[in-house]
């Protein structure tokens, strides 16, 4: 039971909105401790597991070339497609942006995406200017509100898209788990069955998105109608 | 043979730019925190696998204090949104296209980069082929956008810096988190979790065990932040001696969807953060759960979804 109070800490330090960095650092700590590591020994499994853990900072590489483009003009050129097409609402284009999202993944292009390369300098632009196109001037809660269902878009469409490939290291995990227990699974067999999951995420996603819209629509509308 | 090793290079390289970029920056009010904070990352990056485990651990507790006790800071040079328009207007939807290079690239080498082979040997390391192949794309990206827009030599670190100092300390938390999952695994607490689960909680009928399985694997993922770390635990602990053992549930449509009932726990957790605490300082939200509020009506219906087709399914054999 000792190891538990690194969950324990967790919760608090998260729920008391304390800096992350230094709650993890001593949940980490603390469940090492419990476990029976003398200090010294904690700190350099921590430090061994933060150096193994590096390839989650690689994504960063990507932001020379992004910030290059913003300060060109990217997120702007972005908005002014989107303006171009009267048919674009959030909505929409969020939807559209899922249904890619997730086939691609399916497909195991599952780097076609994500929040640094494809969310901050294109969709979430994108999205932000389907709605000022339908409704005019939009506030920054609003705003804020889209680009939170922007990243969601990214998100879910992704977890429920790749499990359909055969080679992701889900599928790998869960095979190799099941053979070192004597039960021998087929991969194609595993993404067939990841199939009813992606059909209803895609559908319940695609209703809130329209949801979305109609409460967009008529926030957006009232609020045009005061100004006038 | 080019290998993770390398990428690592490139991105201690980067942070390390970021790094001296906040030195000289004296509109920054905490430059010096910041200045440290990148540092000591760009060093774990370009000689962390040569340095010994204690001190790694000890550069990465100055870094955790660095960020927490006086916190980091950001310069004022930023582009305003009609500094944008106006280069907008002057590159047109030209600057689409290094943009849309990283994700072409990157699965175009994904394939291909596997085939390619230099002196005999392949000519990356094929186990890490995504990275690099994302890592190579940034740069052909960088070039391209360079060549094109012809900014001060200087730019790509300078944008770099302002990118990462607005994401600040979470541009680090997946990396401490998935240390931390690591740390949990070493000191067991999956198995007080999966102890706890066995004692207190309903299976005895195969309802009850399909059902437990699946919010266990999306309680467990939550606690975790990955489904990786809880697929085992709940699995070995529920899924198979009971689902399959005693019930006769199949154990390949068990497990696909219980790891997707996983999924949906990664959907509503701040311990997930590279999916759901980096995209709010990305997108600048002021609020760090507004990704999390928005995902959770969905991963609550899909778990549901996932305990329906789990019971429909699973005992049909």
């Amino acid at each position: 039971m000792l190891p538990l109070i690194g969950v324990l800490i967790v919760v608090i330090g998260f729920v008391l909105r304390i800096n992350p960095l230094l709650v993890v650092t001593v949940a980490g700590l603390a469940a090492g401790l419990a476990s029976g590591l003398d200090l010294l020994e904690v700190i350099a499994a921590f430090g061994k597991a933060f150096i193994t853990s590096r390839y989650v900072g690689i994504v960063w590489l990507v932001l020379p070339v992004i910030g290059l483009l913003e300060h060109a003009g990217l997120r702007e050129r972005a908005r002014a497609v989107i303006s171009g097409l009267r048919a674009a609402t959030t909505s929409r284009v969020l939807l559209a942006y899922f249904a890619v999202r997730q086939v691609t993944a399916a497909l195991g292009l599952t780097s076609l995406g994500g929040h640094a390369q494809m969310v901050r300098p294109l969709v979430a632009p994108m999205a932000e200017a389907a709605a000022e196109n339908q409704y005019g001037e939009i506030s920054l809660k609003v705003r804020h509100r889209i680009r939170a269902h922007s990243a969601a878009a990214d998100n879910i469409a992704l977890f429920f898209g790749e499990d359909i490939f055969i080679a992701i290291g889900s599928i790998l995990l869960i095979r190799g788990f099941l053979d070192q227990n004597g039960i021998h699974v087929e991969p194609a067999q595993l993404a067939l069955w990841a199939i009813p999951t992606a059909i209803c995420a895609f559908a319940i996603h695609c209703t809130r998105l329209f949801l979305l819209e109609r409460s967009l629509r008529a926030e957006l509308s009232a609020e045009g109608k005061q100004d006038r | 043979m080019i290998t993770l090793e390398h990428v690592y290079w490139l991105t201690g390289l980067m942070a390390a730019g970021v790094s001296i970029v906040n030195l000289r920056d004296k509109s920054n009010p905490r430059r010096f925190n910041n200045t440290v904070f990148w540092g000591i990352y760009a060093i774990t990056f370009l000689i962390g696998s040569y340095l010994p485990d204690l001190a790694s651990g000890f550069l990465v507790i100055g870094m955790v204090l660095v960020a927490s006790i006086r916190g980091l800071g950001q310069g004022k040079q930023k582009p305003t949104r009609e500094d944008e328009a106006a280069n907008a207007l002057r590159w047109g939807n030209k600057l689409f296209l290094p943009a849309l290079t990283i994700p072409v690239l990157t699965v175009l080498g994904t394939v291909g980069l596997k085939r390619v082979e230099l002196a005999g040997g392949p000519i990356v390391d094929i186990r890490q082929v995504t990275v690099i192949s994302l890592a190579i794309a940034t740069i052909v990206a960088l070039v391209f956008g360079m060549l094109l827009l012809r900014p001060p030599l200087l730019a790509p670190i300078r944008e770099a810096r302002r990118l990462l100092d607005a994401i600040g300390w979470a541009a680090v938390l997946p990396q401490m988190l998935a240390a931390l999952g690591a740390l949990f695994a070493v000191s067991g607490v999956g198995t007080a979790v999966s102890g706890i689960a066995t004692r207190w909680l309903p299976l005895g009928t195969p309802v009850a065990a399909v059902t437990t399985y699946s919010i266990g694997m999306a309680v467990f993922t939550m606690i975790m932040g990955n489904a990786f770390a809880a697929f085992p635990v709940m699995t070995a602990g529920i899924g198979l001696p009971l689902i399959v053992q005693r019930f006769g549930g199949d154990p390949t449509i068990m497990s696909a969807i219980g790891m997707l009932s996983g999924f949906c726990g990664t959907l509503m957790t701040p311990m997930a953060a590279n999916f759901n605490i980096v995209p709010t300082a990305l997108l600048e939200l002021p609020d760090e759960n507004a990704v999390i509020k928005v995902q959770i009506p969905t991963a609550l219906l899909l778990l549901g979804a996932n305990i329906l087709l789990m019971n429909v399914f699973v005992f049909r054999g």
